[in-house]
């Protein structure tokens, strides 16, 4: 499984949505119904899986989609 | 303000003998048992390793997933049977009535399952690794307030915890507050689930086990019974919706049962034993038949707390004769605990339910395993099984650990 894929599974567990919701351009609060509490559960998913440290500053950047895939491309 | 009569609308179930009312009440009074090995976890290093599991309870089936895994299995077990309850009772909630609705809930522990997983995690992968939802997942009152989220009930949202009594407390108090007008209606009853290493280790450094009928698991709970043991951990839900007579007859609802009485005392006496004179229990029993303006010889039947420990079955047969006298004899003592196990928080719900059932059905369900004489124990429990027989009151028994009693008197509704 690529790391995208990877991501978007994470994404589709912690916040309850389906496969067609997480599209790119989603943003984590307006478009995918995330509140502060699910931000912090679905980024320590990812450091979960794959085994890194996102400091509180990084994580704030994380807004959409993309935004992690990206910030875990980078990562690994 | 003049007092309002409280009536019971509407029941709804969760427990080791079936996951809804009709299917736990059918297996109540045919004598069935819902005790077995414990599943949950290897009990196999154990001294007690049976228990009153709840089978077949699929969180997903009620709840969204998302939401589910964000509570512990006690209040997934309370937004699971409220929701049987808002269909059990046909009561809507809507604008205009939300905030006459309260939640009111007992709760004996709250989220030992999460405790014991999230302690794993801080032990093994540190204090930075804990996910912000484990607090809101194991303190008691979510119950209630998950309960408010998926019913839109906007009245008074509490727990009550008093260990074992906390079910019989919650409607007591649910009850009080529909009587004296606060609310016209109140969802109560009880919630549990503390089948864990932790809760099963804990009852049984304190003896309060039953571990020598590990073989015979449908035989270990005996309430009353000469060879009695300890009790059988069990766990689930049982849920009442309350409500004023005149909110229930203003709609149509059907009604199960009148609410007349509560009692509820405390023993100043030691942290775990009843006393021995039964003083605590007695009166609240007593407290119950006064506010009901009633003689105790007009009580017939007793939900007793029965919980198959030496110690509660001798002194809860010492109040009820205290209580009684010679009337006592006449009583139908039935311990639905023999058959499902001590729900702890949530028995005071679900054997308030058994007890509306009782009234509504005109069977009183019996006392399973009840086979051999205990000359302290010499009241009619029954046996297994039930008996036709038209109930005028039932008066349903919890008392707690901290030496807490509480009592509800139900009375058969006839207009």
């Amino acid at each position: 499984m690529s790391v995208e894929a990877k991501v978007k599974q994470i994404i589709i567990e912690q916040l309850g949505v389906s496969e067609e919701e997480v599209k790119n351009e989603a943003s984590f609060v307006e478009d995918l119904g995330a509140d502060s509490l699910d931000l912090t559960e679905l980024i320590m998913a990812m450091e979960e899986e794959f085994g890194v440290e996102i400091d509180d500053d990084d994580a704030q950047k994380i807004l959409k989609v993309q935004d992690a895939y990206d910030y875990i491309a980078k990562q690994q | 303000m003049t007092e309002k009569r409280v009536v019971v609308t509407g029941l709804a179930t969760i427990n080791p003998l079936g996951n809804d009312v009709d299917t736990s009440w059918e297996k109540l009074i045919a004598g069935e048992s819902g005790i077995g090995p414990i599943t949950q976890f290897d009990a196999s290093e154990f001294t007690s390793q049976i228990a009153g599991e709840v089978k077949d309870f699929n969180a997903a089936d009620h709840i969204p997933p998302k939401q589910a895994r964000r509570m512990d299995r006690f209040v997934q077990f309370g937004v699971a049977c409220a929701k049987q309850l808002m269909e059990h009772s046909k009561y809507e909630i809507t604008d205009e009535n939300a905030k006459r609705v309260g939640v009111m809930l007992g709760v004996g522990l709250g989220g030992l399952n999460t405790i014991e997983m999230f302690h794993s995690k801080l032990t093994s992968a540190g204090p930075n690794k804990i996910s912000p939802f484990w607090i809101p997942m194991l303190i008691s009152n979510m119950a209630p307030g998950q309960v408010s989220i998926f019913t839109g009930a906007k009245g008074p949202n509490l727990v009550f915890t008093s260990a074992c009594a906390s079910g019989t407390h919650a409607i007591g108090h649910a009850f009080e507050e529909i009587k004296t007008g606060r609310c016209d209606a109140v969802i109560t009853g009880g919630v549990e689930s503390t089948i864990t290493p932790m809760g099963v280790s804990g009852f049984t450094a304190l003896k309060a086990l039953c571990s020598n009928r590990n073989e015979e698991p449908t035989k270990a709970s005996r309430p009353f019974d000469g060879e009695r043991s300890g009790f059988i951990i069990g766990e689930g839900a049982g849920l009442l919706m309350l409500e004023s007579l005149e909110s229930a007859q203003a709609r149509g609802a059907k009604i199960y049962a009148e609410v007349v009485g509560f009692g509820s005392t405390g023993d100043a006496f030691h942290m775990t034993a009843p006393r021995e004179d039964s003083e605590g229990m007695a009166q609240s029993m007593i407290n119950a038949i006064e506010e009901a303006g009633i003689e105790t010889g007009a009580v017939d039947c007793i939900n007793a707390h029965g919980t198959s420990t030496s110690l509660n079955d001798k002194a809860e047969t010492g109040a009820m004769k205290k209580v009684f006298g010679d009337h006592a004899y006449k009583l139908r003592v039935s311990a639905n605990k023999s058959q499902t196990g001590h729900l702890l928080g949530a028995a005071g719900g679900m054997e308030g339910v058994f007890s509306c059932l009782t009234l509504d059905k005109g069977i009183v369900p019996g006392t399973a395993n009840y086979e051999t004489p205990d000359p302290d124990c010499d009241l009619n429990y029954m046996g297994s099984g039930s008996e036709e027989y038209q109930a005028e009151y039932v008066l349903s028994n919890n008392f707690g650990f901290g030496g807490t009693n509480a009592s509800v008197l139900f009375k058969r509704f006839n207009g």
